[in-house]
This record gives structure tokens, C-alpha cells and sequence, in this order.
């Protein structure tokens, strides 16, 4: 395997080299802490070492529908995208993004274990592959909460006790599952229920009790700023936003670790790119998914890599000085109750659920 | 340089009658004015007329079904779809075929997401389905409809069959139906269950939301055009930079300006509760709602109306107002009767302009409008960049056009298109 791998990064090197200087590649991210994570980790190392320029398109929310209507239109812009486990199932299973050889085509960690080991479960589609694992929570003001901080997840449909606005995502993924799980639906059969039509009024019904004290999101920097204003006494994001809100911004805001929604994070390289294209493409991903790199970028946002190498090497943050570990949503303290989404479920469903929840919204 | 020949037709020196050289010269003259504007012609043509067309002919083009399943469409086209009974081995044996083809070429994901628009719980079906028929044997694994039926549930369902069949037919009228909360079904036109009415009462809001923006937009651009046209030339110009300056501000700017300004922490409600005009916890909800939509968007759409009122105004000759004070018309009287009735052009410009620009508007109403302040507009976005029904967003954009369309016939069978000045 190491010959492969040699060959491989040989390969893509000489047909990297005939490609001429100056080069730009696209790359589709989420904006925000995030993004400002990924560029001092992997994009500004990767362009000092290579040249090429990156662009950062921040429209990842929709990646689904804008890769297919790019297959529509025949007008491919993007070189590496970056989304959650069930839309790379989902653009997998339509063709969209490229399969991948994770032992062939990805670094091996420094000791020679293969990637996909090192990887391990993390590597859930033959197109995935795998940067960070990361959880929808909630934030929320402590000055706006009364002597009684919020335990509990449910706290977000507990108008009485936590008067105000909250934002929630605009979308059905995270809020479905929250709404069943706070209406008395077990864990375990939170999915089957939502299979069903039945299941998924029961989920709109438990929402309907809220919706006029919710503001939607569909940035990921919404909530925090929507905290940080006081616009909100609580709202939906992204566990390393609200880090860096916390912790970067120091806002009077805390994190509520219970009922978290723990999901993936990673690239994928979409289908029908030109063979310098891919080659580039490939190139990077190597390149951003090794041991150091994933290793680094923990240590600008608090979200745990993906591969047990670098876990190993998560360390403090790059700026703060803080000790990271206690952030991350993998930290055993942090993950008393969480609640592990169902990539597979989304894969299949987010069509369905997805238009009957922003038809629900529109009323 | 002609003679006149008794008998003949006029002649020029070279010999030709001049009506024909005349007219030679006159098509050149044309054919010389069309090259000109030429480059602009393609250019509309190519970026604007071509696209426009293409996207509306998707209102009722659906050749997704057929394409894709072409053998289920033809089995199915001697089933009974009022029948009450699910169809015969015949239809689940084709059907087989198609989607194991489908799923093999990746395509049974659109067929999917095609018949979701009709009936929620086809995209997942086609996905859990598609994955299995990857497997099948075509020749050893009949029946099918078992083997279908075993596999998911959902084919033991006669509606799932029901939708496949209304919706498998190369152009369709379902679209348009769906714009105005109806559906296609076997039995003819239906209205949508109750749970996804939505459309019509986005159509209704937009046109109401419009016309309030129309109607605030002239009772605050109207004061703001007369002075305009009366100051002194210093003053005038000072206040025309004041009005020209949002031009020059990029539209999300001042949006994102009016939600620090509007927001419940905002300047205004800070200034409300320090003035002691409301109390710290009655924070007025002026943005996230249709409020919100009306201010962010009138103040935005406001330099359309003033302009045009400002050239009309400035056409009125001063004279008129003198001559009517003197003939002893009171203020008021010399202002309604003489001034205002002049200056109507204008407020029709302004309006016709203001009310168009905002029935498509779209970026304001999405960041200011929350839930209840959103318009058509921001509908078929959705439908565009997320939902991908194309075939709905270009029924409801076709809609959204015919209605201008109409408006704008209408204003001119009550108050005459000629009446309309943008200036002079």
C-alpha cells in the first residue's frame, strides 16, 4: 500500500506540476469560525506550499440542491465541498460526488496505519470523506435566563419558564429530532417515528407551540450574532460557534451540553470535473485530511478530528492558550446525553421531511 | 439632380425611377441603424428574451417520468386508475426493469424528488427501493409484485401508483394548478390538502404588502418631490444628494443597517425605552414581520418615486398657482384643483415603478421579513435553490408576469398610459 500510495502522490504531483502557475481552486465551506479555521489550517499552508489559489464560496448549506442544479445546467464550479454525512450519502447515491479509495487516495497516519483505519467508522459513504465531528447545540444568555440556567434541551420549547425569542435552524434536520425527543418520544425510536407521516405531524405539532417566538437561521453565524445582540434567549448553532462566541468573544453566553445532535463533517469531490481538476482536487484533500493538518485545525475551533491520529494531538488553542480537550464534543463530559443522528435516516428523507417542514414554515 | 420625363416615372441621373433608388436608400439607412443596435439586440436576446422563454416553456414541460421509466409509463397506460385495484404483474414487472436501470445510471433520485413534489414520502420510497433493485435478477426474481411490495410498503399503496400515472404525461398542467393550491389527480383537479395551501395567500400578501409600500411611498415621496421642485436651485441640489444616496449604497447594506435599527435591542427601541415612551419589557417587534418588510422596503423603493414626481413637478409652471391665488383660490384650493391635478403624471410613473419593482422583490423581504413577511418571490427562490421544482417556481414566476402584465393593461384603460412622465 505504501508503493500505491507513493505512486498515487507521485501521479498526482507530475500532473500537478504540468498545470500552469497561478492556479485558483473553489472551495465551498460554511463561513464564519469555521471557515477562518480551515484557512489557517489547510488553505494557507496548502498555498504556500503549492501556489494555488483558493477561493472560499460559503454555500455549503446548500450544497444538495446547487450540485444538482449544476449536473442541470452543465456548469460545474466547484473544485471540493465541504458538508455533513447524510448530504454526502444523498449526492453519493445521485452521482454527484466522486467515489473515493480512502486507503489509496488519502494519507496514511504517521505510524503506517491506513486511513481507513484511521478513519475507522467515520468513513460512512464510499464518497466521504471524513474532517470533524461537531454537534448542533444551544447557547444560551445568562443574563437572560433568571436564577434557573437551562439543563436541559427541552428548555427551548419551555416558553413559560424561558420567556423570549430563540433562532432555530431553518430547516427540518436538528429541529424534527428535538421536537420528538421534547414531546416525550424515546431515543430510540425517535427515527422510526419520523419515518412515518404521523410522526412527522407529531414532531410540526410540538414546533407549532413555538413558532411564533422563533426566529429561523440559515447562516451559521446567525445565532451567535442573534445572542450576542440580545435578540434571542437562546438559540440553535454549531458547538465551535458558540466556542468562539464564548471563549474568542467572551459574550455572556453558555453552552448547554445535553440532547447535542452529534454528526460529521467532510469533504466531498463532485462528479464531472476535468482530469486537472480532480487531480488538483484530490491533491488538496490529501493534503488537508492528514494527521497534522486535522490535528491543527483543532486547535482554532472546538471540533474533534476524525481520526483517532490526531485526536492524539489535540492540543491548545492556537491563539487563547486554552486547552482544547475539554471543548470538544467528543470530551466525556460533554457527551452525558447526546444524541447520535441518523446520516442514513437523512440520506433517504430530507426530501420528504424537508418540503412538509419549509411548507409548514411558509403557513 | 433629376429630370422629369413626360411619360415616365421620376428618374434620377443615374437612370433608376427615384422611388426605387429612394427606397434602396432608406433600407440601407435601416439595415445601417439595425447593425448598429445590433450588439444590444443579441445581447437582450441571448441573456434575457432566450432564458425567460426557456424557464417559462419548464412550467409545463415533465418528461422526467417518461424518460426514466419509460416501460412502467406505457404498462401503466392500460391500467384503471379508478379502479380501486393495484395494477397487475405486467406494471411491477416493468416497473422492476426501469428502476433497476435507473438506480444503476443514478437517476432514480430524480424521478423521486419529481413525484415528492406531488405526494410527500416518493423520494424516500425511490431511494430505499432503488437500493435493493440493484441486486434483483430480472429473469429469476418474478413475481415482482411481491418481491415490490416486500421491499417497501409504499407499493402496496394504489395512490403511490395513482401519482405515478397522473404525472407520467411529457407536458403537464399540474404545475400551474399547483401555483394556485390545487393538484392534478386521477379524478381530475383537486384542491391541495389543507397542510400545503400556501400559495395563494403568498400571491394575496404580496400584492397587499405592495400596494401599502406604494401607497407610504407616495404620501412621504410626494412632500419630498414638491420641495425638491420649489427650493432654490443651492437647497434643491443639496436635497437631491440626500435622495440619490441610497441609490449609491449597496441594497444589503441598508438592509442590514435597518436590522440594527429595527431589532429589539435596536436604535429605535433603545431611543423608545431612554425616552421613557415604552417600557424595557414591551421592545416593539418592528422587524421579522410584515412591519419590518413595509419600512426596510419603502425606504429602499423611495428615491423610484420621487424622481419621476420631481420631473413632473418641475414642469409645472409656477404661473399657474400665482394666477389661481389671484383670481382668489384659497391655498388649499389653488394646491388641489390646480397644482395637484398636474402632478398626477408623476405619482403614476412613480407608482406603476414602485409597485412592480416591489410585487418581485426578494433579498429584502428575506432578511427583514421573518416568517409572515416574505413574498412570492422569496417562494420561488426556494424552489429554485432548494426544493429544485423548477417547473413550479417558473408556473408561479409565469403567474407573477401575467399579473404584471394585466396591472399594467389596467392602469392604462383607467388612467391612460399617456399620462405616465418620467419627466418633462
Amino acid at each position: 500500500m505504501k508503493y500505491k500510495n507513493t505512486v498515487f502522490a507521485t501521479a498526482a504531483l507530475s500532473l500537478f506540476a504540468g498545470l500552469a502557475l497561478a492556479e485558483e481552486m473553489t472551495i465551498v465551506s460554511w463561513g464564519g469560525a469555521y471557515s477562518k479555521s480551515q484557512l489557517k489550517a489547510y488553505h494557507e499552508p496548502y498555498t504556500a506550499n503549492t501556489g494555488v489559489t483558493i477561493i472560499n464560496d460559503e454555500s455549503a448549506g446548500t450544497a444538495v440542491p446547487k450540485l444538482r442544479a449544476m449536473k442541470e445546467a452543465g456548469n460545474l464550479t466547484w473544485d471540493v465541498v465541504d458538508v455533513e454525512a447524510g448530504p454526502a450519502m444523498q449526492l453519493c447515491d445521485e452521482g454527484l460526488a466522486m467515489e473515493i479509495d480512502h486507503d489509496f487516495m488519502l494519507a496514511d497516519a504517521p505510524d503506517g496505519t491506513l486511513a481507513s483505519v484511521d478513519f475507522g467508522d467515520f468513513i460512512v459513504s464510499e464518497c466521504f470523506i471524513p474532517q470533524i465531528v461537531y454537534s448542533y447545540t444551544v447557547g444560551y444568555r445568562n443574563d437572560m435566563v433568571g436564577s434557573t440556567p437551562p439543563t436541559s434541551i427541552c428548555a427551548i420549547f419551555d416558553t413559560e419558564t424561558y420567556p423570549g425569542k430563540r433562532s432555530l435552524k431553518k430547516g427540518a434536520l436538528s429541529n424534527m429530532e428535538w421536537a420528538l425527543l421534547c414531546d416525550g418520544v424515546a431515543k430510540a425510536d425517535i427515527y422510526p417515528t419520523l419515518e412515518t407521516a404521523a410522526g412527522q405531524d407529531q414532531a410540526l405539532a410540538k414546533l407549532d407551540t413555538i413558532k411564533d417566538d422563533v426566529i429561523w437561521w440559515s447562516a451559521g453565524a446567525d445565532t451567535p450574532q442573534l445572542l450576542a445582540d440580545g435578540e434571542v434567549v437562546m438559540g440553535s448553532t454549531f458547538n465551535g460557534r458558540l466556542f468562539a462566541l464564548i471563549e474568542e468573544q467572551n459574550q455572556p453566553v453558555s453552552m448547554l451540553w445535553d440532547g447535542q445532535i452529534y454528526d460529521l463533517d467532510g469533504w466531498i469531490i463532485p462528479t464531472g470535473l476535468s482530469p486537472e481538476r480532480q487531480a488538483r482536487a484530490l491533491h488538496y484533500v490529501r493534503f488537508a485530511t492528514d494527521t497534522q493538518r486535522l490535528a491543527d485545525q483543532s486547535r482554532w475551533i472546538s471540533y474533534g478530528p476524525t481520526r483517532a491520529s490526531s485526536a492524539l494531538l489535540v492540543d491548545k488553542h492556537a491563539e487563547l492558550g486554552i486547552d482544547m480537550a475539554p471543548h470538544m464534543p467528543t470530551d466525556p463530559a460533554n457527551s452525558k446525553n447526546t444524541f447520535l443522528m441518523n446520516y442514513a435516516f437523512w440520506a433517504d428523507y430530507k426530501d420528504d421531511i424537508e418540503s412538509k417542514f419549509q411548507a409548514w414554515l411558509a403557513q | 439632380m433629376s429630370y422629369t420625363d413626360d411619360n415616365g416615372p421620376m428618374m434620377t441621373v443615374d437612370g433608376k425611377p427615384l422611388k426605387r433608388s429612394l427606397a434602396i436608400a432608406l433600407r440601407r439607412q435601416k439595415i445601417r441603424a439595425l447593425l448598429l443596435i445590433s450588439p444590444l439586440l443579441i445581447f437582450v436576446l441571448i441573456t434575457f428574451l432566450f432564458p425567460i422563454a426557456s424557464m417559462l416553456f419548464r412550467s409545463v414541460e415533465n418528461d422526467i417520468v417518461s424518460e426514466i421509466l419509460p416501460k412502467t409509463v406505457v404498462a401503466l397506460s392500460d391500467w384503471d386508475a379508478q379502479s380501486g385495484e393495484l395494477p397487475g404483474e405486467i406494471v411491477y414487472s416493468a416497473f422492476a426493469g426501469d428502476i433497476q436501470r435507473a438506480a444503476k445510471a443514478k437517476d432514480h433520485t430524480r424521478v423521486g424528488l419529481r413525484l415528492n413534489y406531488e405526494k410527500s414520502g416518493m423520494a424516500s420510497l425511490f431511494k430505499k427501493t432503488a437500493r435493493k433493485a440493484k441486486k434483483w435478477d430480472l429473469e429469476a426474481d418474478t413475481p415482482f409484485k411481491n418481491k415490490l411490495i416486500e421491499t417497501h410498503k409504499g407499493w402496496a399503496d394504489i395512490a403511490v401508483w395513482q401519482t405515478l400515472k397522473t404525472h407520467s404525461s411529457r407536458y403537464t398542467s399540474g404545475y400551474f394548478l399547483n401555483s394556485i393550491d390545487m393538484r392534478k389527480t386521477v379524478s381530475g383537479p383537486e384542491f391541495q390538502p389543507e397542510d400545503r395551501q400556501i400559495l395563494v395567500t403568498l400571491f394575496k400578501r404580496t400584492l397587499i404588502i405592495s400596494l401599502v409600500i406604494t401607497i407610504s411611498c407616495i404620501l412621504l415621496g410626494y412632500p419630498v418631490a414638491w420641495l425638491l421642485a420649489n427650493l432654490p436651485m443651492r437647497q434643491a441640489n443639496l436635497l437631491m444628494i440626500l435622495v440619490l444616496l441610497p441609490f449609491w449604497t449597496s441594497l444589503l447594506v441598508r438592509t442590514s443597517a435597518w436590522k440594527v435599527m429595527l431589532q429589539q435591542q435596536g436604535v429605535i427601541n433603545d431611543l423608545l425605552v431612554a425616552l421613557g415612551m415604552i417600557e424595557e419589557t414591551g421592545r416593539l417587534a418592528l422587524i421579522n414581520n410584515q412591519l419590518g418588510t413595509v419600512i426596510a422596503m419603502t425606504h429602499i423603493l423611495l428615491p423610484f418615486m420621487i424622481l419621476p414626481m420631481y420631473s413632473v413637478m418641475q414642469s409645472i409652471p409656477p404661473t399657474y398657482l400665482r394666477a389661481a391665488k389671484s383670481l382668489g383660490a384659497t391655498n388649499w384650493t389653488a394646491f388641489w384643483r390646480v397644482y395637484f391635478p398636474q402632478s398626477v403624471p408623476g405619482i403614476g410613473a412613480g407608482s406603476i415603478l414602485v409597485f412592480i419593482l416591489s410585487i418581485g422583490y426578494y433579498i429584502t423581504p428575506e432578511i427583514v421579513g421573518g416568517n409572515k413577511g416574505v413574498f412570492i418571490s422569496n417562494r420561488i427562490a426556494y424552489h429554485i435553490f432548494q426544493s429544485m421544482n423548477w417547473g413550479l417556481a417558473a408556473a408561479l414566476g409565469t403567474i407573477l408576469l401575467v399579473a404584471v402584465l394585466t396591472l399594467y393593461w389596467a392602469y392604462d384603460k383607467i388612467v391612460g398610459i399617456d399620462n405616465v412622465k418620467l419627466g418633462g
